[in-house]
């Protein structure tokens, strides 16, 4: 049974662990991107124009209203629609087929930034208003309050929430494998196949992942460890 | 926007949803049913009640549904002896392992939010059952489940939102729901139009459930409003 999990020519054990790899990578990239948009998302939600608050909303809204592998569909699709059309106004016409990689860093840092926005916004709202105002009197610019005030301070309160989006996050990457990236779940899919032993090999998956989150949840705890030294425990 | 395409494949869209509902529903039923013991064997001090059930939330909450499914509808038919056995009846049948694995998946989560409900009833209340005399049994039906399920009562909420969105992976398996449906439209249409649509259906859904259930919530916890306010 183990035999077909062996490295090199006779067996899928060094395609598992380059898609593995592929899975890390996916999902730091994904959760790059969607900390970018949480955050920009997040000072919409929180900024005086009503325009800014209603569209970091709605990107909110939207997204969690529809499942995600819908949202990995249409950015995969949808991209390489608007790139045949827009290739087409400058005379090629030729199908396109967008990296399923960047379609699928998009797709899940969409989704990822679409719940972070409203994680951050929380983290913002909790840091002591006292705080900023003493930041302002001490003649503080408002660039200089977020960067040294709520920035440093948002991450205690925004962690947890982020840790759980993070868990959400990396169970999502087997989504792209649907869009034939090459990551963990796909080479399971075709090694399967190949060897006719599917529980095999989707249950090696299963474990790899469950690897991933032990992981994650000592990277977690490390970090919300250390975004509250200086905090007095009770 | 097309709209010959929801003219023509209108029936589908209608026949993936009402999948996409029952399964829904009856995951998040039966899924109820087998996360209730599993969270008391949680909470349960025996190593012999809660290891098991620490491990079965930990697996189905750690791996992704996506290959959940995998391995139920895929997976099992590996095994000459479960190929051959009664349980292939079921097991052979891609919406059958879809119900399977949604119901497993949502019963590890349900049985971990609902563990969070019980260990969040005050203990004051446990020592009075306790000092009443009342039984463990008892105790459980009178002070702690309905205590419990009020305080799990949003997350759970939440939960049978997530299964909605979780659902359209059986598509994968080869599951005519909505998703299923949709993806099938699309291949021969290539209209993007199709996921708008689908999204939309989605969108509603989702939007109905969290209306029912933010009214449910109110009606839970009438006893706790001002006396005269009888909304909800």
């Amino acid at each position: 049974m183990f035999d077909v999990l062996s490295i090199g020519e006779s067996g899928f054990g060094d395609e598992i662990l380059l898609g593995a790899w592929l899975t890390i990578k996916l999902a730091l990239a994904s959760l790059i991107f969607g900390l970018f948009l949480g955050l920009t998302a997040a000072a919409g939600k929180l900024s005086n124009s009503r325009l800014a608050r209603f569209a970091a909303n709605a990107y909110t809204e939207i997204i969690r209203g529809v499942p995600e592998m819908l949202v990995v569909l249409v950015v995969f699709f949808g991209a390489s629609t608007i790139l045949q059309k827009a290739m087409g106004w400058f005379g090629y016409n030729a199908y396109i087929e967008v990296n399923a990689f960047l379609a699928g860093t998009w797709a899940l840092g969409l989704v990822f930034g679409a719940f972070a926005s409203e994680v951050l916004r929380g983290g913002f709202l909790a840091v002591p208003l006292g705080q900023i105002e003493a930041g302002i009197a001490c003649g503080m610019t408002g660039w200089q309050v977020f960067k040294r005030i709520r920035l440093p301070q948002m991450w205690r309160f925004a962690l947890p929430g982020l840790g759980n989006l993070w868990m959400v996050l990396l169970k999502d990457t087997s989504l792209i494998s649907v869009i034939a990236l090459d990551e963990l779940l796909r080479w399971s899919k075709v090694a399967a196949e190949t060897t006719k032993q599917p529980f095999t090999f989707y249950m090696v998956a299963a474990f790899i992942y469950l690897f991933f989150a032990i992981l994650s949840d000592m990277g977690r705890y490390r970090l919300e460890a250390r975004a509250s030294r200086g905090i007095r425990k009770a | 926007m097309d709209f010959s395409i929801l003219i023509k494949y209108g029936d589908r869209f209608l026949d993936g949803t009402l999948i996409s509902l029952k399964l829904v529903f009856l995951a998040s039923l039966v899924g109820i049913l087998i996360a209730l013991p599993a969270a008391l064997a949680r909470v349960s001090k025996r190593p012999w009640l809660w290891m098991p059930a620490y491990g079965y939330i930990y697996f189905f909450r750690g791996t992704p549904l996506l290959i959940q499914l995998f391995i139920v509808y895929y997976g099992l038919g590996q095994f000459e002896a479960i190929r051959n056995s009664v349980a292939w009846v079921v097991l052979g049948k891609a919406q059958w392992c879809g119900f399977i694995g949604m119901t497993l998946n949502t019963a590890a989560y349900t049985a971990e939010i609902l563990r969070g409900g019980i260990l969040g009833v005050p203990h004051g209340e446990v020592e009075a059952a306790r000092a009443c005399g009342m039984s463990y049994a008892l105790m459980m039906q009178r002070v702690v489940l309905p205590r419990a399920i009020r305080i799990a009562w949003p997350a759970y909420c939440n939960e049978v939102i997530l299964l909605l969105k979780g659902s359209a992976l059986v598509s994968t398996i080869a599951v005519w729901d909505l998703m299923g449906e949709a993806r099938s439209i699309f291949s021969r249409t290539y209209s993007l139009d199709v996921f708008i649509y689908a999204g939309i259906i989605y969108f509603l859904l989702t939007f109905l459930l969290t209306r029912v259930f933010q009214f449910s919530e109110q009606r839970l916890n009438r006893y706790l409003m001002p006396a005269g306010a009888t909304r909800g």
